[in-house]
């Protein structure tokens, strides 16, 4: 039964990032990342991993895809909606996508899997508050510091005066 | 009630979907036909009308020949609007605002999926309703409706990182998300509820209880922005915007926007109620213990938090009626210059008392 849902989110990631790629219209591309989200927080779920999932959806959605959608609707006149992508270049680009899918595939068929038994999944949150704090307090705090040196950065240049 | 169902049906997914269905046929339709109700009664008698009084005494099934109405309107999809987009908008921002329901404790026989992240879920699956209202508005194909959808979204993000950082900070006192953990804290009498402190009778008890309150009218100014109500209705702003993102919508997609609406401000109001009004907990002990009938408990649970949350509905509609509503530049202006900075300085403050 749990087989089933994990292939319906499964269906749904890959359906809808297929259409975000192959889709001519990129605020189409925008609204169906959307489902691409939501198909990888339920594999999260399935996998045990709550609050990855949870946050997941809280970045992803409720900050990146906003952001993009934003960007999207106000850097084009809103009278002008249709924006359009193309292809170029084919040819280096199946090039190297194929390379890129090779090296995937070997991967994923040459790591040697860890399989464990399916339990019930036990909630995570503690567990990673206290890891991050205790363990990995540095990287921690150093990620925070990246993302106040870019935020600054943001500032700094969306308020610089024109020349 | 979820190992009831799971008796009953043997598939723990089965039950699942079960118990997830019933507060929709349970509780949200029910309260969305008594809210517009008690809105239309509310608008009326503050301004010293009648309101409806055709369909059944004091108009009381006035609701439900609405309903009727709008199952009969024809479904207009205008021509340059994106079809797709525009029949999935509904749908996205209904599931948004009915997915929150899922964590929300009625009583402590009946929370739909008693998570540990309770709260935080609750946070997140709301921006689906933010992408949905978007999705609305770019589909419309309508300036009034863009203009709208995007107010909507910058009010919501700018107004949740408020209503964030007190969820922080009662998370820090408490040391949990889960929304039935945070109820059955609260349990005994109105003294132990976390608005007055929480339980317990220590000197941090009564260190905070200054701090909750301005946490509280923060965490209540917010949600009321979040749920697009007066005084924060600008995305609807009638005298601008016709009925922002919804203007282009009719018959029961309409309805949709209508229900998520009225169900996003009983999800908000229980929200508030959960964390700092005890949740579910009564305020002045239970018959069922009186009487030594413990099945009477989550029954008169379930009408304390109705109660508490539709008191709290009551005071949205009444602000509604009072207050004018605030322009884009002074609605931003609270919630950057006012509401954040002393959120955090709250936040501070609280965790500092804690650590005492």
């Amino acid at each position: 039964m749990y087989d089933i849902i994990f292939y319906l989110f499964a269906a749904v990631t890959l359906v809808s990032a297929f259409f975000v790629v192959t889709n001519r219209n990129v605020v189409y591309s925008a609204f169906f990342l959307l489902f691409t989200f939501f198909g990888i927080a339920g594999i999260y779920v399935l996998l045990g991993a709550d609050f990855v999932a949870v946050v997941q959806v809280i970045v992803y959605v409720g900050g990146i895809l906003i952001l993009l959608l934003f960007g999207v609707m106000l850097t084009n006149k809103i009278t002008n909606v249709e924006i359009k992508t193309g292809t170029i270049n084919i040819l280096p680009a199946a090039i190297g996508v194929g390379i890129f899918a090779g090296v995937l595939l070997a991967a994923l068929i040459n790591s040697d899997w860890k399989t464990l038994p399916a339990g019930k999944p036990l909630p995570t949150t503690a567990l990673l508050g206290s890891m991050l704090i205790q363990d990995y307090l540095l990287v921690f705090e150093l990620l925070g510091i990246i993302l106040l040196i870019a935020l600054i950065g943001a500032a700094s240049i969306a308020r610089r005066e024109k020349v | 009630m979820f190992d009831l169902f799971y008796k009953l049906t043997g598939s723990e997914i089965v039950s699942g979907v079960i118990i997830s269905l019933l507060p929709l046929f349970l509780f949200i339709l029910p309260f969305a036909l008594f809210a517009v109700l008690l809105e239309r009664k509310v608008s009326a008698h503050m301004q010293d009308r009648l309101g409806p009084m055709r369909v059944g005494y004091h108009g009381i099934f006035q609701t439900i020949a609405d309903i009727l109405k709008l199952i009969q309107k024809e479904d207009i999809v205008a021509k340059d609007n994106d079809k797709f987009l525009f029949n999935l908008a509904p749908i996205i921002v209904f599931t948004g605002s009915y997915a929150a329901f899922a964590v929300i404790p009625f009583s402590s026989y009946f929370i739909g999926s008693n998570i540990n992240l309770g709260i935080f879920y609750i946070v997140a699956i709301t921006s689906l309703a933010v992408v949905g209202i978007l999705m609305a508005g770019w589909a419309s194909n309508n300036k009034y409706s863009l203009l709208g959808s995007m107010r909507s979204v910058a009010q919501i993000i700018s107004y949740e990182i408020p209503t964030i950082l007190v969820i922080l900070s009662i998370v820090m006192i408490t040391g949990t998300m889960n929304l039935n953990t945070l109820s059955e804290m609260q349990t005994g009498y109105f003294w132990n509820w976390l608005i007055f402190g929480g339980p317990g009778l220590s000197l941090t008890k009564f260190l905070l209880i200054p701090f909750m309150f301005i946490g509280f009218l923060i965490i209540y100014i917010s949600t009321l922005a979040e749920v697009n109500r007066t005084p924060f209705d600008i995305p609807e702003a009638e005298s601008e915007l016709v009925s922002g993102y919804h203007t282009e919508y009719s018959g029961m997609k309409f309805a949709m926007f209508f229900l998520s609406e009225y169900a996003n401000m009983f999800a908000v109001s229980a929200i508030v109620v959960a964390l700092f009004l005890g949740g579910y907990q009564s305020p002045v002990g239970y018959l069922g213990d009186l009487f030594n009938a413990p099945w009477l408990i989550p029954i008169e649970q379930f009408f304390w938090f109705t109660v508490k949350g539709v008191s709290f509905v009551f005071v949205q509609m009444w602000l509604r009626w009072t207050l004018p509503r605030l322009r884009v530049d002074q609605l931003m202006t609270t919630s950057w210059k006012y509401l954040i900075p002393i959120a955090f300085f709250n936040l501070i403050i609280i965790g500092i008392i804690t650590l005492l």
